[in-house]
Formats: C-alpha cells, structure tokens, sequence
C-alpha cells in the first residue's frame, strides 16, 4: 500500500513551522512529547530537526481515556516516561492523527500530573477532521478529508508511512 | 464417579479470558500473571510523578471488606484504589457479627444496592472470597485479599514483581521458602505463582509438623534441613510464625525455631552470594530471622511497599476492566 | 389403607429364592401374601403393573435424620417421612441430634407421635449414649430401649475420656442395646471440614485425617472384643476401616459396620471449587478410599449402605465452605445413585440392594428386608430406566442441599407399599 503523504517531507515542513512559532513566541527550550505509538515516531523525527536539548518525552494515555468504562483498559498498556521534570516548561505535544481530540485531552490530563506546565503547543502529522472537543492543532502537517467508512493509519517506524484504509481492515 | 464439580477454574475469568475478579493464582496461565507484572510496572513509574494519581477508576467504588484485622494489606489497597481515582470505603467487620452466612449474604447485598463496583475481601475462611464473587452481581468484582489458608494472590504478585526486578526472569531460579507452611497462604500462592511463571525449584523448609499434608503436590521439594534447603538458591524467602504455634504442639519455642530455621548471617552464606532475602513482613527479628540479615544487603524486604501498591492498582484496574468487558459482552447477547 | 394389592410382572431385586426372578407379588392385610405362586382365588383391589421395573423390599436408612423435634426449620419428620417413602425406603433410623437431644424416653415418644401421624415411613429413633450427646453421663438406655428406641450412639460427639467410653459400651451391652459409633478422634478431627489430602492442603481447608477415623475403629473394636458388645460402625470413610472390619468380622467379633451413599459416589476431588454441598461428615475422601468402600459393600463386610440424608434450610449452606453445615439431602436421591452406581459397573446389584434391605434389618436385629410371604408388606417398586431432572421443585424434602440440582439422575422409585398401603406413588405423586 502506498502513502497518502510523503510523511519526511511533511515533517520537515512542520519543524520549519514549529520552529516560526517558537521563535514568535520567544519559547525558550521546550520539550517535545510525543503520544504512543505513532506520535513518538513524530516526536523523535521532529526532535532530530528541531536539535532541542531534551530526549523525547513519551506518553500512554491508557489509564486517562474517557473510555475505560464502555471498552476496559488497553492490555499492551506501557509506562510512560518523561526523562525530564515538566513543571514550568514548554511543551511541544504530538500526535499522528488528531481526530475527536479525546486523545489530546488525555494527554493534557496525564502531562499536568507530571506538573503544571508553562505552556502545551500541539502539532499533528494528518488532521481528519471530525472534532468532537474544541481543541485545534498549533501546526499541522496534512488536512485529510475522508468518506465515513474510511481512515488513517501511521505505520512505521521506519520507513514511516500513511496508510488509507476502509473500516473493518486492520 | 458421576458427577465433578467443574466450575471453579472460571469464576475469575470473564470469556475473553481476562480477569474479572481476582481470587487466586490457580487456574491462571503464566501469560495473565505476566500481564499483571507489566501492568504493575506502568504503576511504578505513576508512584513517581508529581501528581501520584491517574482517572481509570473515577466514578468507581471499591469497598474494603476486612473480616480479620490488617493495617498493611488493606492501606495499601486503599492507596492504590485512590491513586486510581476510586471512592474507597473500608468496613471493618468483626467475625462474631458475621458468623451466620447469612448476616454475611445480607451485609453484601446492602454494599450492592450502595453501588459498590468492587470488594477487596480479607477473610478468615478459606474459601470465603469464592463464595462471596459467587453470590455478588455481575457487577461487581471481587479481589482477595488474603483468605484463611488458602490465597494471598496480590501478596505472591508483589513478592513475584520484586523477584523480577532483582533476577530478571524467573527461568532458572530456586526459590526456598521457608517456615510455617502449613498455616500460610501467602506461601501456597507463591509456590503457585512461582511454578506457572517458570521457577526452576521451588524448595520448602520446614519441620513435618509446619507442612501440609502431601504438599509435594503443589510442585515443590521438600527440605527439613535448612542447610540442604539453602544450598545454592537464588532467592530465600521467610515466612512469619505466629506465635499460637507453640500452643498446639506444633513447635517447642521460638528459640529452638530459630535455631534450626531461622535465617542468620552464616546461613545465607549457603546460598548463592546474589540471593535476595524476602519477608512478606511483619518481620519477628530473631524468631525468622536475624535483624543483620533483615537489615543487610540482600535483603529487599523494604522494596515490597512500592511494589504492592502497583500491583494492587493493577489488579484493581484489569478486575475491573474484566467486569466491564464481561458486561457489554453480555449487553450484547441481549 | 392397606388393600389387596397385585404387583405384576416386577423383577425381584431384593434377597430371597426369588432373587433376580420375574414374579408376582401378592398383598393382603398388611403382609406379602405370596411371592411368585399366587393362589388362584386371590382378588386384589388394585393391580401394579410392574412390568420393566425393579420389585424390592422397602429400603432401610441407619441414619435418616428428620430435625424434629427442636429443628423444625430444616425439616419436619412429616416433610421427611414423605421424602423418604418417594425414595422408596419403608423404615428409617433417626439419630438422636434433635433439640432437645432424644437421650430420654419422652423425646423418643413425641417422635413416635409425630411419625404415626405423618404415616408414610416406620421410624425406628436411635437415642443418645450419653446425656445431652455431652459425653459425660450415661443416658437412661434401658429406657429408651423400652421407648422404642433401636440402638444408641453418641454420633461424632467426643466422649470426656476413655472411661466414659468404655462404660457406656459395657453398660449398653449389659441391657442388650446396640451401640451405633461414628470413628473419630475428636482431637485429631478438630476444627477440620474436608479429608486431609493434597486438595484440602491446596484449598487451605483444615483436614480431617483418616487416622481420625482408623485410630477410633481401632479403638472400638478393641473394646468390643473385651465388652463383647454389639458394636455397629456407622458412616465408615475409609480403606482402612473396612480391613480392620474385615478382619475383625472373620475374627468373629459380633461387629457390623455401613457406610454414606456420599462416600461411595464422590472423592475429595468435588471439593476443589467450595461447593458446601459436598461439606459432609464423614468427609468424602480419597479414590482409593471410595473403591475400598464399594468393594467393602460388593464383598459383604460393610453390611449397609445409608443415606445420612442431612436436610438444612438453605442459609445453612450459604457461607464459606468451613462455616457452613455438613451434610447432604439425599432421601429422594439415594435410589437414583444406587441405580447409577449399578449401572456404571461399580456396585453388585444384588449386593447394593441387600445392603439396603436384609444388611441393615440384620445390623437392626429386626425382621424386615425381605419379600417372602408373611413378611411385612414393606415395597419398593423402582424404574431403573428413565431418568429425572433434580430441581427444588422436584424434591420433597425441606433440604434442598444436594449437589445434584440441575442433573439428570436415573431412577426413581414408582410406588413405595407400606405395610400394604401405597404411601407414594409416581403416578399421583402422593
């Protein structure tokens, strides 16, 4: 199956991006954090653009789905682990596909458990719409419009690829 | 013989095959003791955040039921219920209140109508958390913790984490439990566990009158000596004796106790110079073991806090992930 | 109301010359009239067609407990006696663990008052060995022998010391009572619920080990053999036990012994998931011992089997398994069982039902068990062949406390004749 996008090219556009914002902002050496499992692959790409001082922070968002009571908790459930203290910096949070934007606010949940941050910016490789929370990406790398029956997936880690599928494929 | 009572292995699995109430180790494979100790280990690293606290069990209501006494167990279940956001009530219920089943069936049946989505059960009775998950609504889970003779399962999973983060995996190991056998559970969940997870040996030592009766059958090797028995293991743990013992003839005092099964310094040379020591705590210095040997550098004795919270949030949180998947199955069929 | 009853066509099961036989069995004014020649000019009010069934003689329970009086929220001997007669037992032994204790002869009428009335089973009361079951005093044996009473026992309950002991067997063989002894050390049984093997080890049950028991026959048959007491073993559990019995009985020694249809149907093995149905005394034990115990019947040294049908309101049972009641419902199911056991290879017909006919009249001393002409008109007319579903609705007992509810059982019983009157009948379910 080929990819929808060309996901190096996407991702250097959006460091370049990132990299605007930060600057504009006068953010002064934030952390990236990227969401298991195709967020990290981002996170680290994004990581050897951007040359930040910190090593990738990674999250699993599985003890802070909104879902636990309809679905049960995720079994290949891994710790997550954020080398660094988080309290007072700025973050730069990533994810493949925002979607809902349940997942973000997940992660936003789980990150202010590690501390209060200074300020959470949020990048997303495919944006497909669908938004069922108000929260909207700082920079996004691809706008997808999909048909109902259709969706997104990152498949990688190397090399990293979108894959178009029909529902019910895995 | 025409009829066999097949039921039992099941009770604790939901048909998916996931835990959904969490009453022993028999009956579990060596890949659902696995997933408790990974789950667990996501915990630890929960313990260490600024905010030592995640949202599964928001909403969720987990009752301690004590019947016996515990300050231990049930604290750090009632931790690890409220680090993972759950309503805690702890009960308190003396035997002599309870000692018709039938107060007991009323009294659950009160804590059901409350809305109660778990028991954590501490019984005198062997036996007493089966027929207390056997009697409760679907929607409940109920989690052992500690039941006569017969269970300790978070005790032996905690024990198990700690024994994976000193050795690595269990392939390999000999692990000597020693003392009152006959009156513990958490030593029978432990010779469980350690067999399904892959433990070389599992050794016993104890005088006849601190064994059960024919508990080769659990799969361990039976030492009276405790020199043989120490010989070249990799984990030793101790087990605490009760004082009534001497009482009923089972043992002629606490000194002679020591003398031939107490742990001291020298003894532990026998071992392999890695061994750990375990105690499932609280500890009689003197009586198991040597304070030397309790304090020393083998012993991982103090580790087992941390590590029975996480494994209680873990059990906590499958069981009740069992229950829900259970549920919606069942909304299904419907 | 006796009548002139005809039973056609049944295969005799029970002992006697037509043991195995197909033949008519002939009933008048109470007693067997014929058995197989029956007289041209005999008239009888009603026809049993028992053609395909088994004919025997009524069954008779050593132990058959009725909870009255004192009990009556388990059970009544009325709900007790008709459970019995659907079971197709004629005569029962009550043990003496009523409220108050049946140690004197006015407790042992007021059963017979209540067991007249009820009408559908003769009750033959076993009174207490000592006063109040405590193991102390010796009860007024002569007095209940005169009561009725057919023997006494002082069922599980620990005598204070060997003396009691042994002047209760020589004071019951001096008035010619039988004692009835459940083996057990009570100090080597204590606090325990389940046999003391690897599953009550794994299940952290405190064990009853069959020393418990070994060391008691052991001690009893001693005493027996220097008292020269009639001694019965009621309820054995183990090997063990029946060699010794064996043994003792080739000796001579005027010993009998029986044994619970639950120690003969189930190991230990039904334990393992805390079913407090199977909380029994004796306690079900291991293969070895249960084929011991079949053998014993099949052999002829254990002389009966008994139900020690056990009713108990249902709380009784809903408790962890240790603090729940022992025993068994098994008035109605006994039939099936000994059907089942038959039919699995694993008892001797012929054995099975004299151990539940000619043994126990003989353990008894009474003339009863047999269906030669002038005996008692006492019958059993069993299906062996269709099967039934046990549910509580099905069970006439007050105890509901078996673990066969929801299985399909063979056998049952279609009419049960006491004294020449149909006191149950499969037909109209009286």
């Amino acid at each position: 199956m080929t990819s929808i996008i060309h996901v190096e090219n996407t991702v250097a556009t959006m460091a370049a991006e990132l990299k605007t914002m930060i600057a504009k902002r006068q953010i002064d050496n934030p952390v990236i954090v990227g969401i298991r499992t195709g967020g990290v692959w981002i996170a680290k790409r994004l990581q050897e653009h951007l040359e930040l001082a910190d090593a990738v922070g990674e999250l699993d968002i599985s003890f802070y789905r909104d879902d636990f009571t309809r679905i049960g908790l995720n079994p290949s459930v891994k710790a997550s682990s954020l080398p660094i203290e988080t309290e007072n910096r700025h973050l730069i949070l990533v994810d493949d596909v925002i979607m809902s934007g349940r997942t973000i606010r997940a992660a936003m949940n789980e990150l202010f458990d590690y501390g209060r941050p200074a300020s959470i910016v949020l990048a997303a490789l495919i944006d497909v719409g669908a938004r069922e929370l108000p929260i909207q990406p700082d920079v996004i790398g691809h706008q997808a419009h999909l048909e109902s029956d259709e969706r997104v997936k990152l498949v990688g880690p190397d090399p990293l690829q979108v894959e178009l599928r029909k529902k019910g494929q895995s | 013989m025409p009829e066999l009572d097949e039921h039992t292995p099941v009770l604790q699995l939901n048909r998916f095959d996931q835990l959904r109430h969490f009453l022993t180790i028999d009956g579990l494979s060596c890949q659902h003791l696995t997933d408790i100790l990974d789950t667990a280990d996501t915990f630890i690293e929960v313990g260490s955040r600024s905010i030592k606290k995640v949202p599964l069990l928001r909403g969720k209501t987990v009752a301690n039921l004590f019947f016996e006494a515990s300050t231990r167990t049930r604290t750090t279940f009632e931790l690890a219920a409220k680090r993972l956001s759950a309503d805690v009530l702890n009960i308190n219920i003396s035997t002599s209140a309870t000692s018709k089943g039938e107060s007991l069936s009323d009294m659950l049946q009160n804590l059901e109508a409350m809305a109660v989505d778990m028991f954590v059960v501490r019984h005198a009775q062997s036996g007493a958390p089966h027929f207390i998950a056997e009697s409760v609504t679907p929607r409940v889970s109920v989690i052992n913790a500690g039941d006569g003779r017969h269970a300790h399962p978070t005790q032996a999973m905690l024990d198990m984490l700690t024994i994976r983060q000193h050795k690595g995996q269990f392939n390999g190991l000999t692990v000597a439990i020693v003392g009152d056998i006959l009156h513990s559970r958490v030593a029978r969940s432990q010779i469980r566990a350690l067999n399904v997870l892959g433990a070389r040996e599992v050794r016993v030592i104890a005088p006849d009158t601190l064994l059960p009766v024919d508990v080769e059958s659990f799969g361990v090797k039976v030492f009276n000596d405790m020199s043989q028995g120490l010989e070249g293991v990799d984990v030793v743990i101790m087990l605490r004796l009760q004082k009534e013992r001497m009482e009923g003839a089972l043992l002629p005092s606490e000194s002679e106790f020591f003398r031939l099964y107490g742990l001291s310094e020298k003894k532990l040379k026998l071992a392999k110079p890695d061994a750990i020591v375990m105690h499932p705590g609280p500890i009689n210095r003197g009586v198991e073991i040597d304070s030397a040997v309790a304090d020393g550098p083998q012993s991982v004795i103090l580790n087992e806090v941390t590590n029975g919270i996480a494994v209680r949030m873990a059990v906590l949180s499958m069981a009740m992930s069992g229950q829900i998947a259970e549920l919606a199955a069942d909304e299904e069929v419907i | 109301m006796s009548s002139r009853l005809l039973i056609k066509g049944g295969r005799i099961v029970s002992p006697g010359p037509l043991c195995d036989q197909v033949a008519d069995i002939a009933v008048a004014d109470g007693r067997i009239l014929a058995a197989g020649d029956i007289p041209q000019d005999f008239t009888p009010d009603q026809v049993i067609d028992a053609v395909g069934h088994w004919v025997s003689a009524g069954f008779i329970d050593l132990s058959h407990t009725l909870r009255q009086p004192g009990l009556e929220h388990k059970a009544t001997i009325a709900s007790e006696c008709a459970a019995a007669a659907r079971g197709g037992f004629t005569t029962l032994c009550t043990p003496p663990s009523t409220s108050p204790v049946n140690d004197s002869a006015p407790v042992t009428n007021l059963i017979f008052d209540q067991a007249l009335g009820a009408a559908k089973a003769k009750v033959l009361p076993i009174g207490a060995m000592t006063k109040g079951l405590k193991g102390e005093q010796l009860s007024e044996m002569y007095a209940l022998k005169q009561a009725g009473c057919v023997a006494v026992t002082n069922m599980r309950h620990p005598f204070r010391n060997n003396q009691v002991l042994k002047r209760c067997l020589e004071y019951a063989c001096s008035q010619d009572i039988l004692a009835f002894v459940c083996p057990q050390d009570s100090a080597l049984a204590k606090d325990g619920c389940a046999h003391d093997g690897a599953i009550a080890s794994k299940l952290g049950l405190v064990g009853i080990p069959t020393i418990a028991e070994v060391l008691s026959v052991a001690q009893w048959l001693i005493l027996a053999e220097e008292t020269e007491a009639q001694v019965h073993f009621s309820q054995i559990s183990c090997a063990r036990s029946v060699s010794m019995i064996a043994e003792a009985k080739a000796r001579g020694l005027k010993v009998t012994a029986d044994v619970a249809i639950a120690n003969l149907l189930y190991t230990d093995s039904v334990i393992s998931g805390y079913n407090p149905m199977f909380h029994v005394e004796p306690p079900l034990r291991s293969e070895n011992d249960r084929q011991a115990l079949l053998d014993g019947v099949n052999s002829g040294v254990i002389d009966a089997i008994c139900s020690n049908h056990e009713p108990h309101e249902s709380a009784a049972k809903q408790a962890p398994f240790a603090e729940t009641a022992s025993g068994m419902s098994q008035a109605e199911l006994l039939c099936s069982h000994i059907v089942e056991l038959i039919g699995g290879g694993e008892l001797d017909q012929a054995a099975a039902i004299r151990a539940l006919t000619t043994g126990p009249a003989a353990v008894l001393g009474i003339e009863a068990g047999t269906l030669e002409s002038g005996a008692a008109g006492d019958i059993a007319v069993i299906d062996s062949e269709s099967r039934w579903t046990v549910s509580e609705g099905s069970l006439v007992s007050r105890g509901k406390n078996t673990p066969s509810l929801g299985k399909s059982l063979p056998g049952r019983s279609l009419y049960t004749i006491l004294d020449g009157a149909i006191v149950y009948s499969a037909e109209n379910d009286i």
